[in-house]
This record gives structure tokens, sequence and C-alpha cells, in this order.
């Protein structure tokens, strides 16, 4: 796992809510049984042209497809952004493709947490402000915005400055580029002595009838 | 002196009964009772033990099936899938268990299904128990009062080989559902409507508890619906109270206790409830009465009204980027704002998933259909949940009303509720679902997906468009 702590980037703005994990990654890329490759799939049907001959062919006028804005590591969306099917493959493939970064308003659960077990810094900020660097990326795709993991700090190169929450300990793995079953094998006598109790709780083990 | 218990609600006492440490500043530590695994979302877990020299911990706690890739048409078409990338995820699952000792249930065994729909099935899915699965619909579960929740590949591997996951604590939100539920309302039309009224995010953060009379008088079939659909609302969790309508179903399943541990296992399970007067960080009431058949018109499963009003209008005061969504939605849906739903026509109606693939299901859409055949020009599938769903249905002939009314019936599995496997919509393809996503794409690129109820699917394959199911003339068997 990469760790982050400043970075600098034009930022991708993908003024849309809801954008769920489907269109993330569509479902024909989840067959793939490795971990990486899954970036020249991201966003795979809105970059292309949908109907009419040019069916297939990617689709120009999509953001991700304007060369203004490659290399970006910062995409910026609207709110309760990866929702939808808990796939990891969305943040393989975000990150897969070069983005670090992703500002909205919200964010789902369980993307938020597989966003974190891959390095990437998930920055939630008022609608308001997410409209303001939405608005200033899209006029101006050189648009740079600054997030420094360690002060908390979101800014651009036109004076916007803001710090963002995040929790504690996630900011620590994500500095540190920890690894979560590292961490938690530190709870190993814990664990043991849990299970050896938990155990006699037959009404709570899976198998509790023929042994087959 | 005397102590006062401060009242628990059902999350809480089965988060506390999970607790294997409590690091300061950090999550914490919960126990996992059962993991479910399935082709899609483990070989880069297995990937990653293999990797690191682990071991999967608690092989007797996991248990495997395939469900999202399989083919639905016949066996043969599944013992030899021609897609090539599917055949080799099904390919290295079944490796996997191998390797690992994971008890697989493979496209052949009797026990195979959506793995939504054989954890309950097969009594593995027991009240109080934590349970986890590659897979958001894991929420499931819950109508057991289980806390039960969907993770990504990288918690998949940490739960083989811990048996544990660090998780931070969600808040709790009550949705009471008081009354009698009006005739033609189902368990779907509830959590749709709930949808529609809270919003895709609007359980965000919280493990959603389901409570009232209208719940309790549901089937566990109607209840697992309800569960299923949690994570449509942003819950990552929902949960109902265990009671006799919960002991009843599970009496006599393979993996049940029986004898003298039942009633043992009854005793335990029957303290899970949410104490009186125990505290949620919120609550809402909402009266059955005021729920109707209910079919979504948009991209997201908030975008839902009755049958019988109409593709909603623009509201001016939502702000620029509900707006945009809603017309981005209209756009995508081929539809005008104002239309009435009944007014709709489809083209394809796909019964099954683990929303809505279970034996009521199947029989509540059969009696829909009883006597009718589906509208010319309609493409109609049943696809049941399980292979034990399929036998009982075959078993009270259903797979004959559903065949002589037009349906196609297959081989159990997701299908095109995600259309991974080769059932899928073509771009413009209108289809009545009994899935729980209408997003962009999700049962085909440029497919356009309304989630119903089994019946209200089953009536619009016979009238060609939505139509209301308070209405309806049922037709008596012969
Ligand atoms: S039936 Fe649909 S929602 Fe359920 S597990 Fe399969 S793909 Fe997921």
């Amino acid at each position: 796992m990469i760790a982050i702590d400043q970075l600098t980037s034009i930022a991708v703005p993908l003024d849309i809510s809801n954008i769920d994990t489907d269109q993330i990654i569509p479902k024909q890329f989840l067959k793939r049984i490795e971990r990486t490759g899954y970036g020249e799939f991201l966003f795979y049907d809105w970059r292309r042209i949908q109907e009419g001959p040019q069916a297939g062919e990617p689709d120009t006028s999509f953001v991700l497809n304007d060369p203004r804005y490659a290399g970006a590591k910062v995409l910026i969306a609207g709110k309760n952004f990866g929702c939808g099917s808990s796939r990891e493959h969305a943040a393989w493939a975000l990150t897969d493709f070069g983005f670090l970064v992703v500002i909205a308003p919200s964010f789902a659960d369980i993307f938020f947490s597989n966003a974190g077990k891959n390095g990437m810094v998930l920055v939630r900020l008022p609608e308001a402000d997410v409209e303001l660097l939405t608005h200033r990326s899209t006029q101006n795709p050189a648009h740079k915005i600054t997030i420094n993991l360690t002060t908390q700090c979101v800014s651009d190169d036109q004076g916007y400055e803001a710090t963002f929450a995040i929790d504690p300990f996630r900011k620590y793995c994500l500095l540190n580029g920890l690894d979560d079953i590292g961490l938690t094998l530190r709870h190993a006598a814990a664990l043991d002595t849990f299970e050896s109790q938990h155990n006699k709780a037959f009404w709570l083990q899976p198998r509790t009838g023929s042994v087959s | 002196m005397t102590t006062t218990h401060t009242p628990r609600t059902l999350f809480e006492k089965v988060w506390q009964q999970h607790l294997v440490a409590e690091p300061e500043g950090e999550p914490s530590l919960l126990y996992i009772d059962l993991h479910l695994v399935h082709e899609v979302t483990s070989p880069q877990a297995f990937d990653g033990l293999r990797l690191a020299g682990r071991k999967l911990r608690r092989p007797d706690r996991t248990v495997a099936t395939v469900d999202h890739n399989v083919p639905t048409t016949s066996i043969a078409d599944r013992l030899n899938i021609v897609d090539q990338t599917s055949s080799r995820q099904v390919a290295a699952l079944r490796n996997n268990c191998a390797e690992f000792g994971i008890e697989f249930f493979d496209v052949q065994s009797p026990q195979q299904g959506i793995v939504h729909i054989i954890g309950p099935e097969l009594g593995l899915t027991k009240p109080g128990m934590t349970i986890v699965c590659g897979d958001s619909h894991t929420s499931t579960h819950g109508a057991f009062g289980s806390l039960a929740f969907g993770i990504g590949t990288s918690e998949v591997e940490h739960v083989m080989a811990t048996q544990t996951l660090p998780q931070g604590k969600a808040k709790t939100f009550r949705i009471n559902i008081e009354g009698e539920l009006p005739a033609g309302v189902t368990a779907k039309d509830i959590v749709l409507h709930i949808i529609g009224e809270i919003g895709t995010a609007g359980a965000t953060g919280y493990v959603v508890e389901y409570a009232g009379s209208a719940i309790r008088a549901l089937s566990m079939e109607g209840r697992m619906t309800i569960c299923n659909m949690s994570i449509e609302g942003g819950a990552r969790a929902g949960m109902i109270a265990p009671d006799a309508t919960t002991f009843a179903y599970l009496q006599g399943r393979k993996f049940s206790p029986t004898g003298a541990a039942w009633d043992e296992a009854v005793a335990h399970w029957s303290e899970l409830k949410s104490d009186e007067g125990a505290k949620f960080d919120r609550e809402l009431n909402i009266a059955a009465a005021d729920i109707t058949p209910t079919v979504s018109w948009g991209t997201s499963p908030g975008m839902v009204t009755g049958v019988k009003s109409t593709v909603p209008l623009p509201d001016p005061t939502a702000s620029e980027a509900d707006r945009k969504n809603f017309e981005r939605a209209l756009e995508y849906m081929g539809l005008e704002a104002g239309t009435p739903i009944e007014d709709i026509k489809i083209d394809t109606v796909f019964l099954g998933s683990c929303t809505n693939g279970r034996i009521e299901d199947l029989r509540a859409a059969a009696q829909v259909i009883r006597g009718y055949h589906v509208a010319t020009n309609i493409r109609a599938m049943v696809v049941p949940g399980s292979q034990a769903v399929k036998a009982q249905a075959e078993s009270e002939g259903l797979d004959e009303i559903f065949k002589t009314a037009g349906f196609d019936w297959r081989e159990p599995g997701c299908s095109m509720c995600l259309a991974m496997n080769p059932d899928i919509l073509q771009p413009g393809e209108r289809c009545a679902s009994t899935s729980n996503r209408n997003f962009e794409g999700r049962q085909g690129r440029g497919g356009r997906t309304h989630l119903v109820s089994p019946q209200m699917a089953a009536a619009a394959a016979v009238t060609g468009h939505f139509t209301d199911i308070r209405t309806w003339k049922f037709k008596e068997a012969k």
C-alpha cells in the first residue's frame, strides 16, 4: 500500500451524484481473478459512445477522455460517491487509473472502507465547496488542488483553503501504509482467549445440526 | 443497592457479544461467526493469503458457493461455461476451496444457490450471529436478528486470516412500520417505500432495525426482502428481532440444532430484541396503510413512486446537482415527466435474485399468472434463487404454471440481477425486475430497469405494462 502525505495535482470534475460502483467498474470486469489492471476499465460505459454507428468508440465529450485532464490524481464528484455493490474493484480501478484522492460531499460506507484499504484519501467537503472546486476545474483544467494529509488541509492555486475531517486511526494507517491483518495480529492472544470462550456458544455456530 | 441495566438495542447486544478487543483510538475488533464466499470477490483474497503464507483460520465457519457468474440455461451450460473468464473464476473458487478446506456448493450441488438464499435455507444463518460476505446484500441475513454486512475483498482476506474485522461502531436507526399492510402490498413495496422516504444515502453510517406490527406480521421471506435492500438506503446492515416466525423457519433445517440443543438455542435467541426504552440515534415511523404497490422510475432505488402515480415532475426547489441527476435519470430511462406509471410498456420481466427469488415470491407470482399468458413480444423469465427453491417450486407444480404462461424456467443463480452471465438486457430494453438495483447498465448496457414486487412483475408480464395488482382478477386453479 502506498503511503501518501502531500499531493498536488490537477483534478477531474465529475459533477454527478450517487455515482455507484457499477458505473465505476462495470460487472464484466469483475470476472477477472487478478488484482491489478482495472484502470483501463474505469467508467468503461461512460467513456464510450453508447448508441449509433459509432457505438463503442471513445466519447470525447466525457471528461475522463479529455486529454487536458490526463494524469490527474484527484477526482471531484457529487454526493454519495461509491454507493451500491461492495466490489473493491472500484477502488482498484480508481487507483490503477491514477486517482489517489476523491473529493465529494459524502461517500457510501463500504466504498469508504475499501478505498482506505487501498491507500486512497477520501476528502469530505461541504457541498458548496465541492461545487466551487468542480467549477474551477471545469473552467480551467490546469486548476491545481493540494491535499495535505498531515495537516488535513485542502487548498488550490486560487486561494481556496479548508480543512477536512478524517478518523485519526485511518489517518495513521494511511500515513504509514499499514496492513490491516498485521495490525489485527497484535491482538492474537486476546483473539485466542475470546475464541475459545465463544466456541462454546453453539447457537452462534454455523453448523450445529447434522455433521455431514 | 439496586443496579439498573441500561436498556440495549438488538444491535448493541450482538455487537457486545462479538467484541474481541477495543484498542484505544482504533476501531474495535469484531469476531465473525459465519463467512460466506462466492466466486467474484474472493480470488484476490485467496491470492493474498497464499502470498503472505497465511492459513484460513476457521474453515468450519466458512462456506462457499457459485452464483454470480453461472449460466442459468441448462446443467450442461453450467458445467461447461463458454465465457472463459467466467469459467476461470468459477474454477478458481473450486480450486481455492479444495486447497483451503472450505465446504463448497458447486453448480451441480443440490445446495447451490444465491449465497444469501442458501445461508438461511440451510440453517447456516442464525439469530445473534455476525455474518459477512464479499457482497453488499449480505444485509439479507439480518432478517434473523444477526448482524450481517457486506465487505470488500481486502476484508474478505482479513476474515479468512483472522476470523475478525476491525469495525467502527455504527449508529442505530429504528424504522417502525405500524398497522396492517393493504392487500396487494408486499415486503418489497415496504422497502422501496422506505428508500423513497429516506433516500439512497439516508441510512449511511447506521444499522437499521425494522420493527412494528407490519414487520412482525411478515414471513421470513418478506423480512429477508426488506433487510436485503437496507444497502439501497445506505445502511450496511438491517436487522429484525427474531421471534416465533424466525424459530419456526429455522427448525429442522440442515444445520440447525436439534433436540435439547434446539431448546437451549431458542432460549438464547429469544433474548435478542431491543429492550424497552433502548435509545436509537434515529427513529422513523411509517404507517403501513400509506404504502402502495411501488415502482421505480429512475436510475437509483430512491426514485420510486406508487403504481397509480406518474413519473414525477422536476422539483423547482431541488439543488442543481439533484436537478441534473433527475434529468439524467429520465433521459437514460427514456421517460417523460408526468407519464402515468401504468402507461409504461415493458419488454422483459425478470423474476428472481436474492431480493425476491424465494419460494414465497414464486408462489405469489404464480398465483397472478395462473390462467393467463404473457403479452405478445414480452420476454419473461423465472430464475429460482436456489436449487432448493427450484425443487420445491417444481414439487408444487409452479414451474408448469410459469411455463404454460410463457415464462422461461431457469437454473438458479444471480442471472439478470447483475447480468454477469449471459442473461442480459439489450440497450433500450425495458424490464420489470424483482431485483434490487436499477443503476444505469445494471442489467445490461443501456438496459432500463424498473424495480417491483414479484406480483407486480407477474401482472406486468401479462398486460405488457405496469398494472395495479390491487385490482387484479385472480383465476382459480382448475
Ligand atoms: S442476486 Fe443480485 S444482488 Fe443478490 S447477490 Fe446476486 S447479484 Fe448480488
